[in-house]
């Protein structure tokens, strides 16, 4: 998209401000589904939408193409296809593509674009531990400079579907009940700006990462002079790009784990940490003076997930909600507790979470980690993970 | 020589009020009131009087009224009384015009320029009186990133330099300001869980052990620098100039320099103190870069080193070259920034003004990206919490107030600091007039106005939706400005309000 932040920002507003309905899924064992709980779930929180963005992500949906990077492209006019697909051949090998599959008679989408799914691998001169960073450039320069176009997704076995719409009906459109993955969230978007464009839906996504988000940072400001000086440049003016792009310079750049970055963004107030002891409070305290400027200030509830794990996690004082529930293999993060029961009517347990305490979905150890120890019907009461 | 000036200020005196108790007699350092038992009246010299409303404040029956004297010459626009009335001094003397405080010009003062935001339906304002709200700042450099290695955070942090509040008291030397106030500053900032700068003149030895709340200035004198001197502080400061005076060094007359200033400066008793214009040892980036790494050196690489500039017209990128020498911290003291005696000349007209070079410097440093490698300090005006608070929305990690730490001891800005007479006790060695500051009443009225203030900012924070003060910090999204040039919007790096 060649003018990006004209198409994103119609009115050039400071930052762009909306806000929304999240809900996430996912089986801890890895067993898939299709995606019919998440629009049936997320279909529920209708008024945390107003029809002006929605969408989904899926993990695990390409089990034939696993070792391929999915991009999932639009394109608002002929002119950009031709252009991209001349950048991609130059940039990438392209195994296989097609349009991404859509029902035309779907309703509840407004003026669709050409969606086209690309499986493609880096070029052989292009070393492993840098094909990541490759395809994060690409998808920049197709993002910022090639007219009319943008990624929805560049990750691995998954992908984003997204669009104007309330989330079900963009689903709907997109045959997401044919798909099927272990990990799915999804995002009803309510945005301030009347102007709704389907690359500005969500869920925000580079590489596998992806992020719904709810919220309104108020710290949005000191965030983005952060992350420019480790050359991430906003180029969407909302707060999901600037939590996207935090997530990806402390987990992918500087090696933190995922506990550690959710105590970046929602940090322990000074007075938890001056009650920590020793060795902990040095770390927090070199935590939040390194980091300052990605303490995520002010309202907001994120689900982030990339391939194994879904991270939810709330701010600091909790100024948005987020709702969490586990059933057998099944971990649910929700913005409201209604939607979980409404896919799982005999939902063993939910709980709200403290603010700023992460609640961790891995797949590689089968457990949720989190740290606020509720009291889990069927389980260890004291333990603070449960295996699935 | 008949001298053709006329009196600032006149005295009126309500005669059926005053008792004759000589309260303003006594406390006029000036000598401008006296008592003729005689005819049981009081009189006025208005020619002495400096307008600092020490007697009228004293004065228990509320008898004296001192206003700017209304006597008018032909009104003319180019010629204003202050230009004919400083013409007349040299005229009369041939010398340079002094003055003291900071200076007060009709520059734009910017901060009335601009406005805050606050929170309205998209997001909560958050009441600090029910939520958490932090304002805890660290001084000093910080590294690029937190190394994780092993499953463990190594930590390896530079040394850093905890506040509470973002507002520490600016440098005000034992010396030019008396012991009382010296002292009171001292407690002040250890109390008020902030900092307080020495100045260059030293640090009293009784006063150093168990405060550590210090600043220590190393400035072109070196007056009363040894290793106990920095040992003793948390931040080393190497001062190169000072907003009220740029590119001017600084003179202590010896009728100042007492046995305790001697015995502190290390200087000998009743000589001038003379500070250099620039410190002759750094006549260059790479001087400087010596000087901060020697001090590392004495201190162990265990306190910041901040280094102290006036705001000039290349700030940004002298301030850039200061980070790569070495400073953990860039000090900037603006147009407005006080002084204990200065050039007039040099006060009025040299220096550009704190907000614009705040937000040249914040947006060089981040622009070279090494904005975290030092903090910014502020200086230069700062007359409430709402100036603070803007300037961390533009880029300030905390702020020095000099000028309102005096007022609130008593000072009311007659700008006669460099008489060595200072009717509040505070701008004086004369143990007459400094002994009726009492350092106890002059803290407990700091302490308070570090309080207040960040109470005040605290609820600035929590309308903005903000807990965390870090979370202001260059966040010029919080800020629109009103009446102000697009060239001056560009430089501050703020929208117009309504845009």
């Amino acid at each position: 998209m060649e003018n990006l932040s004209r198409k994103q920002n119609p009115y050039n507003d400071g930052k762009v401000i909306d806000s929304c309905g999240l809900f996430g899924m996912m089986s801890l064992k890895g067993n898939t589904f299709s995606g019919e709980d998440a629009m049936t779930a997320i279909a529920n929180m209708n008024i945390r939408g107003n029809g002006l963005g929605g969408g989904l992500a899926a993990y695990g949906i390409y089990p034939d193409r696993p070792d391929q990077y999915a991009l999932h492209i639009m394109y608002e006019n002929g002119r950009g296809r031709e252009e991209t697909e001349a950048f991609l051949k130059e940039s990438f090998e392209i195994v296989f593509n097609e349009e991404v599959p859509h029902r035309d008679s779907a309703t509840g989408v407004v003026n669709p674009p050409l969606v086209w799914r690309y499986f493609v691998n880096t070029l052989g001169s292009i070393k492993e531990e840098d094909q990541d960073d490759y395809v994060v450039e690409k998808v920049m320069f197709i993002n910022t400079k090639i007219h009319d176009t943008f990624v929805f997704s560049s990750g691995k076995n998954m992908g984003v579907f997204k669009g104007v719409g309330f989330p079900e009906n963009i689903g709907h459109y997109f045959c997401l009940e044919d798909y099927q993955g272990y990990l799915w969230t999804a995002h009803a978007r309510f945005p301030t700006n009347t102007q709704a464009w389907w690359g500005g839906a969500h869920p925000f996504s580079i590489l596998d990462w992806t992020v719904v988000h709810n919220g309104e940072i108020s710290s949005y400001g000191t965030n983005k002079n952060f992350l420019e000086m480790y050359g991430y440049f906003c180029t969407m003016f909302t707060d999901t790009e600037v939590m996207a792009y935090a997530v990806d310079l402390l987990i992918r750049q500087h090696h933190l784990p995922i506990e550690l970055m959710a105590k970046v963004l929602a940090a322990p107030l000074w007075s938890e940490i001056d009650r920590m002891p020793e060795d902990e409070k040095e770390v927090y305290t070199a935590l939040r003076q390194v980091y300052a400027g990605l303490l995520l200030n002010g309202p907001f509830t994120v689900i982030i997930a990339h391939q194994g794990e879904m991270i939810g996690l709330g701010d600091r004082i909790r100024l948005r909600p987020l709702v969490a529930g586990l059933h057998k293999d099944m971990l649910y993060l929700s913005s409201e507790e209604a939607p979980m029961r409404l896919v799982c009517r005999d939902l063993e347990y939910s709980w709200i979470p403290k603010g700023g305490e992460p609640i961790i979905g891995r797949l590689e150890t089968n457990e949720v980690i989190y740290q606020d120890k509720p009291v889990v019907v069927g389980m260890d009461k004291n333990a603070n993970t449960s295996s699935a | 020589m008949l001298t053709h000036l006329l009196p600032e200020f006149k005295i009126i005196r309500d005669d059926e009020r005053c008792i004759r108790c000589e309260v303003c007699v006594r406390q006029c350092g000036f000598d401008v009131h006296s008592y003729d038992a005689e005819e049981d009246m009081l009189y006025a010299d208005e020619n002495k009087c400096v307008g600092c409303q020490r007697c009228a404040v004293m004065c228990p029956t509320n008898a004296l009224t001192i206003k700017p004297h209304d006597y008018e010459y032909r009104p003319n626009a180019n010629w204003s009384k202050e230009h004919i009335r400083d013409l007349n001094k040299q005229a009369e003397t041939g010398g340079v015009i002094l003055t003291g405080s900071g200076n007060d010009k009709p520059y734009r003062i910017y901060w009335d320029h601009l406005v805050l935001n606050a929170s309205q339906v998209t997001n909560p304002s958050i009441d600090p009186l029910r939520e958490p709200m932090e304002l805890r700042t660290y001084l000093g450099r910080k590294p690029d990133k937190v190394e994780f290695d092993n499953n463990q955070v190594k930590v390896d942090m530079p040394a850093q330099v905890m506040i509470e509040t973002p507002i520490i008291f600016s440098a005000l030397s034992y010396g030019a300001i008396s012991y009382q106030a010296w002292k009171a500053l001292l407690e002040a900032a250890d109390e008020g869980g902030t900092l307080c700068n020495t100045g260059e003149g030293g640090w009293p030895h009784e006063l150093r052990p168990g405060k550590t709340r210090v600043i220590a200035q190393c400035a072109s004198g070196r007056f009363g620098v040894d290793l106990d001197y920095l040992n003793s502080a948390s931040i080393v400061e190497i001062k190169i100039g000072q907003g009220a005076k740029p590119g001017i060094g600084g003179h202590l007359p010896g009728e100042k320099v007492s046995a305790d200033v001697s015995r502190t400066r290390m200087i000998p008793e009743g000589t001038d103190a003379i500070s250099p214009a620039p410190q002759h040892d750094i006549y260059s980036i790479e001087d400087l870069s010596m000087l901060i790494y020697a001090l590392k050196e004495a201190t162990h690489y265990e306190k910041p080193i901040s280094v102290k500039i006036s705001a000039v017209h290349n700030a940004p990128a002298i301030a850039s070259g200061m980070v790569r020498a070495g400073a953990d911290i860039i000090a900037l003291d603006g147009l407005r920034g006080g002084t204990g005696a200065a050039p007039k000349i040099i006060r009025d007209n040299v220096g550009i003004p704190i907000e614009l070079a705040l937000a040249a410097v914040d947006q060089r440093l981040r622009n070279e990206g090494i904005r975290n490698q030092a903090s910014i300090l502020v200086a230069g005006g700062f007359r409430n919490s709402g100036d603070i608070t803007k300037a961390i929305a533009l880029g300030a990690d905390a702020v020095y107030v000099g000028t309102a730490a005096l007022v609130a001891m008593g000072c009311t800005l007659c700008q006669k600091c460099y008489t060595g007479i200072c009717n509040w006790g505070i701008c004086t060695q004369d143990p007459y007039l400094s002994k009726r500051l009492n350092p106890e009443i002059a803290k407990r009225r700091l302490v308070n106005l570090i309080r207040g203030w960040s109470l005040e900012i605290k609820e600035m924070l929590g309308g903005m939706g903000i807990n965390a003060l870090e979370s202001l910090r260059g966040n010029r999204l919080h800020l629109r400005a009103i009446g102000l040039d697009q060239w001056e919007l560009d430089v501050l790096g703020v929208r117009g309000a309504g845009d």
